[in-house]
């Protein structure tokens, strides 16, 4: 076993200086950025799951006609400049001379047939771009996209939509997205063909993932790196013990326990951003509760009751204690960097037991009531901890709820049947980026197209009414105007409970500069590795 | 014999069905999968069209039949989270656990075999003492704390040993083995001694009751009567016939480490049928799901069914008897 470990030891060194000799030796070395996540992303398809890792992910293979900088500004990619014919009628000039990773050129047909894609009934992200109707082919290089109506976040959706090769999809009969519905696979879940700044080299799912630079891409390049190695890591444990031993170079997210640690060791460290997720409660607006004491009509469609309850929560103990000083206490549903936020509106009720309890006894309930409460446990940043803590704080002022925290599979399948009294929603506005998104899905009264998020069944006709003007004005002045007056009428209404913005921590090494987006997508084509 | 054979297949046709039927009826209470295959600004509309193009309305009964009749058939449909094939992602998945459940039981049979020999060769001793105390500890720490411990002395501190995946993994075929590369063998240690050293326990504790019994019995003091050496004795005798019921139990073992590698994959995020299942339970990606219980209820089928068999061949009394009663 000496033995061994001896010759080990100087192979490990013989090795090294191997290396060493090669990064002399060459003048361009070899830069590799090894990251981990919690989850493996879904599949090459861009056009087959939603879920932000894995938009975020393939961004850097498939590009859309725009995209995100690490800001979060809206910049030409595939298209160089754009402009509204009519408000639903938009001309986009793409890019010349880009080549796809197999060397087929990028032309409009590329565009067209990529945007059918999207939105083609069988798609699962047809919802990702909603308001397009139809898309033509001018030239070679034009394209224009009609839209069913005005809307004026579309840009912000379009750099969620990624283009293919048309050719390339011809071959491989791939015209359509991966669809599990016709019980077949597609081709482009396991391989890729785009025109971004990494292709990918090999895909083993759930265990590596990795991508080489793309030496004909059309930008200047501000990363430097030569390759990109993906290992989903589902264990906590064992991907900070993985950072720390120095087999991984980036890792996502952090758990807010591990900060200190990862802090303290040496050569690696964390780096933090508030998110965009914002954590609220959402409630029961329908005639009685599912849980409770309180059966011949339901306490929470008063607006003191709602107000009770909300004055009840130290938000300031919560942060300080549960999230260790890292989150964002928020009065609104959304985070500052969401166009409607306003810094004026965004002001919290002061946590006050005795004004809660005599809010409670002016609605009728000095000796307060039983109520239902669900929770996800491995959803958002300490979700079930942050639940047990209000538990509590509703505790004092006689609110007995009952907390059910649960996978968050189940949790979902619950509130979204309406089957919860008061449930913990997040909702980070992605991929609209707008209040939009919170005002559509959250606040509108339930329809077919809106409030998909609200089981609760709030409705606010004057909500509804800001919320239908949002989705056509064009004016962006105008528009955030009357988001920022949805959202504060929503505030007022206690629609929802605003808890806070959920903190966003990433480990890296000493020597790798990154910025955190506060998207909670890494954009590695702004990396460098010293 | 042949019926003897026949018999038993059926039984074991049963009792596949009854695993399939109640991993079904245990599906209702896993989650919705829509949930997590659309957007979250889906519409309400949208996710009950996917739901019903699904066919996860429909009665449990009806998507039972559905999947056995798809089953008998080799289909198991496509996965929700990998939208691949299911047949696909278990036969990729396959190898890597097969090949970390034999090199755990091999680690488990190297260490304790001779740990049960020696313990009961010199009973009082005081590394026997040390032995059977290690051996409680490996059998009363759960295997997830070992794990964690593992990495942080081997990777963390010491920096030897991978802490996570496969390594590097060559192809044969359809089957990729760890066993070529040196990476991948070197990603093999500590998921293996983890999976291992319940096993390990059990083995010695089994070893040592076995030989004890074989050492005090006739056979073996004729043996020393004849004037053979210790040696001899001990292992060419005693040992030889501790190792039958040895043998037996590590087969069945071998179902149980399958069904246990759950664990061990999930802390090493080692690329197997455990981690695909683990990832389809929090993705509620059904058709995986069910694939996996009825592969392992295969596995475990098959198992129990050789061991059988093996009785037949090994044992001359059990066919004399079914000849006289036959």
């Amino acid at each position: 076993m000496k033995n061994f470990l001896t010759t080990f030891g100087m192979m490990k060194k013989t090795l090294a200086a191997f290396a060493l000799f090669l990064i002399l030796a060459t003048p361009v070395s070899a830069k590799t950025l090894r990251m981990s996540e919690g989850g493996d992303i879904a599949a090459m398809d861009p056009h087959s799951m939603t879920e932000s890792f894995t938009i975020g992910f393939l961004n850097h293979v498939y590009e859309g006609l725009v995209k995100y900088t690490d800001e979060l500004v809206v910049e030409p990619a595939l298209a160089t400049s754009w402009e509204f014919v009519e408000p639903t009628r938009i001309r986009f000039h793409l890019r010349k001379g880009v080549k796809f990773h197999n060397g087929n050129p990028f032309t409009a047909d590329d565009v067209v047939a990529s945007l059918l894609r999207a939105s083609d009934d069988s798609s699962p992200v047809k919802s990702n771009i909603p308001g397009m109707a139809s898309v033509k082919k001018i030239d070679d290089f034009t394209v224009e996209l009609i839209l069913s109506g005005t809307d004026p976040i579309v840009m912000n959706y379009l750099t969620n939509i990624y283009i293919m090769d048309n050719e390339w999809m011809v071959e491989h009969n791939a015209l359509l997205p991966a669809d599990i519905r016709k019980g077949k696979e597609n081709f482009a879940v396991a391989n890729s063909n785009g025109t971004g700044p990494f292709m990918l080299e090999s895909r083993q799912p759930d265990a590596r993932t990795v991508l080489v630079v793309n030496p004909d891409w059309w930008d200047t390049p501000k990363h430097n790196l030569t390759r990109i190695e993906f290992n989903p890591i589902a264990s906590d444990a064992t991907r900070i013990a993985a950072l720390l031993s120095g087999e991984l170079d980036f890792i996502t997210p952090a758990p807010l326990q591990d900060i200190n640690r990862i802090n303290a060791a040496n050569g690696v460290s964390v780096i933090e951003a508030p998110a965009l997720r914002t954590i609220m409660l959402g409630m029961n607006f329908g005639e009685a509760l599912h849980n409770s004491n309180v059966t011949d009509k339901n306490p929470l469609r008063d607006l003191r009751v709602r107000q009770a309850l909300n004055t009840a929560i130290n938000m300031d103990l919560i942060h300080e204690k549960v999230m260790r000083g890292k989150s964002r206490n928020s009065a609104l549903l959304v985070a500052p960097a969401v166009p409607g936020y306003s810094a004026k509106a965004d002001v919290r009720v002061k946590s006050d037991a005795t004004l809660a309890k005599q809010l409670l006894a002016e609605a009728g309930y000095p000796d307060g009531f039983e109520v239902g409460f669900d929770c996800p446990n491995d959803r958002y940043v300490n979700d079930e901890e942050i639940c047990q803590a209000i538990t509590a704080m509703w505790a004092r002022i006689g609110v007995k709820a009952q907390l059910t925290a649960q996978t968050k599979s189940k949790h979902f399948t619950k509130t979204l049947a309406g089957e919860s009294d008061i449930f913990m929603v997040g909702w980070a506005t992605l991929p609209m980026l707008d209040s939009y998104s919170v005002l559509s899905a959250l606040l509108h009264t339930r329809g077919d197209r809106m409030g998909a998020w609200n089981p609760g069944g709030y409705s606010n006709l004057k909500i509804d009414e800001l919320t239908d003007k949002v989705a056509v004005e064009l004016d962006p002045d105008k528009r955030t105007a009357m988001m920022t007056e949805a959202l504060t009428i929503a505030r007022d209404d206690v629609a929802m409970i605003p808890l806070h913005q959920q903190p966003l921590a990433w480990g890296i090494r000493d020597g790798v500069h990154l910025k955190v987006s506060s998207d909670n997508k890494p954009r590695l084509w702004y990396v460098t590795i010293d | 014999m042949f019926a003897f054979v026949i018999r038993r297949i059926i039984q074991s046709v049963l009792v596949m069905l009854a695993v399939a039927m109640i991993a079904f009826a245990m599906f209702r209470f896993v989650g919705d999968p829509v949930n997590s295959m659309l957007p979250e600004n889906a519409s309400t509309q949208e996710r009950g069209e996917l739901r019903a193009q699904l066919g996860l309305d429909a009665p449990v009964t009806v998507q039972f039949t559905r999947f056995v009749t798809g089953a008998a058939q080799g289909k198991f449909g496509i996965s929700y989270r990998n939208k691949r094939p299911v047949s696909d992602l278990i036969a990729e998945r396959l190898p890597a656990t097969l090949e970390l459940v034999f090199s755990a039981a091999i680690f488990a049979l190297a260490v304790g075999v001779p740990m049960g020999v020696y313990t009961a060769l010199h009973r009082r001793g005081f590394i026997s003492n040390l032995l059977q105390i290690i051996s409680l500890i490996g059998i009363s720490v759960p295997t997830f704390v070992t794990g964690i411990l593992l990495i942080l002395v081997f990777s963390v501190w010491l920096n030897w040993l991978p802490s996570f995946g496969r390594g590097e993994v060559e192809q044969l075929g359809w089957w990729s083995t760890g066993f070529l590369t040196v990476s991948g063998l070197k990603s093999l240690i500590l998921p293996a001694i983890m999976l291992g050293l319940f096993q390990v326990t059990l083995i010695m504790r089994l070893v040592r009751a076995e030989m004890l019994e074989v050492l005090r019995s006739d056979y073996v003091r004729f043996a020393r009567a004849r004037g053979l050496v210790n040696r001899a004795v001990n292992y060419g005798h005693a040992l030889r016939n501790t190792l039958m019921p040895v043998i037996t139990i590590v087969g069945l073992q071998l179902g149980s480490m399958i069904a246990f590698a759950i664990i061990t994959e999930t802390v090493f995020q080692w690329p197997g049928m455990g981690l695909l299942f683990i990832q389809a339970v929090s993705f509620a990606d059904i058709p995986v799901m069910s694939a996996y219980l009825v592969l392992v209820s295969l596995f475990f089928v098959a198992i129990n069914m050789i061991v059988d068999l093996l009785y037949f061949v090994v044992d001359p009394r059990l066919s004399v008897n079914n000849k006289a009663s036959g």
